[in-house]
């Protein structure tokens, strides 16, 4: 009896598919502002902070990341070494490219936009971009702009397994407490969501993926989102995994899963 | 000399709250500093600048914790109480040493 009770109390991992929690996670962001249509949430804090959201507004007005997508649109039109271009192989409705990506590709894994990039560099007998190079951030922040209105729509499809544990894994990387501070992703952005820490705010996870890369004004330059999730580990004391890591690709994979419907609209611009 | 034995302790009890005095105001340092216990960071607390939301607001200390072990639990590993705690485990993850959580105990007592 006293066990049953015991283990009745255990949070037991949970069986429910991707779609049921995605349902769960909007519904939190729901529950707590019923006011904020869920749209908003592609504006990341700004659906939450009014203060915040007129400053961003005024920013908006001259958007800091502009150069940055001219320059990725000059980087898109260049030829590669063998000829060829990008849209050769990325493909050739320019709006569509984005919203391909993250994606599972069995024996590859989670193939996000970068990712893709660099394999269509490659093959074309380009060098490959650091993950933190201008080139590769100014490149897509030209193909979210180009996006701009389409939907986030992340498959996870029953037929590839891999697919569903690459799901699983993020999730787990998202949900696990990390680091000398001992937090995970969610004690920030879903259990303390508009909270402060200190001065900062915390903002919704539900809708990160959609506006990045992002001009950071801190830092008077743009970050993909990845490195957006190398600071947060940083933040908490914990072990760093590189960009593009198998580890921040899942979690990329199941923060996109979780944004399903959303409209991509990056680039963005953030304090 | 009948007066020496009042007048010697009363020189002792000043030097003794001289050093509480002391260890309070380490353990005020202690609390707010960035990389020590940066309470700041979650609480409200006393006059502190800037403070965050995600713990409640440190006072009544001796009311709420009349057990000084137990306080000195909660901020040495908060997740003792309640295992999924926001709250970092300090004493545990090596961020404060039993003794400097003293301090702290000894001036979250002020509040
Ligand atoms: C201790 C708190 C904390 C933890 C833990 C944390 N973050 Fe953050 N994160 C922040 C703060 C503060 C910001 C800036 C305000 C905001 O937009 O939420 C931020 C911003 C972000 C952003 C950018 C949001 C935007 O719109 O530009 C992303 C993406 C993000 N975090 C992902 C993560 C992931 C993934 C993890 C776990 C690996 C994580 N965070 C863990 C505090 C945290
Ligand atoms: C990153 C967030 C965070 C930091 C930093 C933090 N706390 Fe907390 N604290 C919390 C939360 C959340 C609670 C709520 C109870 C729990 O989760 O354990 C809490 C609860 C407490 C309580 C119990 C209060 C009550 O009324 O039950 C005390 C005392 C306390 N904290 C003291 C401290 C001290 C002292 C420090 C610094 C050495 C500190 N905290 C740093 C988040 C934090």
């Amino acid at each position: 009896m006293a066990l049953t009770l015991l283990l009745g109390s255990l949070p037991l991992p949970s069986q429910a598919g991707p779609e049921e929690d995605r349902l769960a996670f909007v519904g939190h962001y729901q529950s707590l502002f019923p006011e904020v249509p869920i749209a908003e949430y592609a504006n990341g804090i700004y659906a939450l902070d009014e203060d915040a959201r007129a400053q961003w507004l005024a920013i908006e007005d001259f958007p800091p990341y502009e150069f940055s997508i001219e320059r990725g649109s000059e980087l898109w039109d260049t030829s590669l070494p063998d000829g060829s271009q990008l849209t050769d192989c990325l493909g050739t409705e320019i709006n569509k490219i984005r919203p391909q990506y993250p994606r599972y590709v069995p024996n590859q894994g989670v193939v996000t936009l970068e990712l893709a990039i660099n394999a269509c560099r490659s093959a074309a007998g380009a060098k490959r971009w650091d993950y933190s190079s201008g080139d590769m951030i100014d490149l897509t922040a030209y193909l979210a702009f180009e996006a701009r209105g389409q939907e986030l729509n992340v498959r996870v499809p029953a037929d590839q397994p891999g697919a569903l544990a690459a799901y699983e894994a993020g999730k787990r990387f998202y949900y696990s407490k990390r680091g000398q501070l001992n937090f995970a992703c969610a004690d920030c952005h879903v259990t303390s969501v508009g909270q402060y820490v200190r001065a900062d705010r915390l903002g919704p996870s539900l809708g990160h993926p959609t506006h990045f890369p992002v001009y950071r004004s801190k830092l008077g330059g743009m970050i993909s989102l990845h490195q957006r999730f190398f600071g947060c580990v940083r933040d908490v004391r914990a072990k760093p995994f590189e960009l593009q890591s198998e580890e921040f690709r899942n979690v990329e994979f199941f923060l996109s899963y979780m944004s399903n419907g959303l409209e991509i609209n990056g680039p963005g611009a953030r304090k | 000399m009948k007066n020496l034995l009042p007048l010697g302790l009363l020189v002792v009890a000043q030097s003794l709250l001289a050093a509480d005095d002391a260890r309070i105001a380490i353990g005020k340092e202690m609390t707010f500093d960035r990389a020590k216990g940066n309470c700041l960071a979650c609480h409200r607390i006393d006059d502190g600048e800037l403070p965050g939301t995600l713990g409640p607001p440190l006072l009544a200390m001796k009311v709420r914790f009349p057990d000084r072990a137990a306080l000195k639990q909660q901020v040495c590993d908060a997740t003792i109480r309640q295992p999924d705690s926001r709250m970092p485990p300090f004493c545990r993850h090596g961020i404060l040493t039993g003794e400097e959580v003293d301090l702290i105990v000894d001036y979250l007592y002020t509040l």
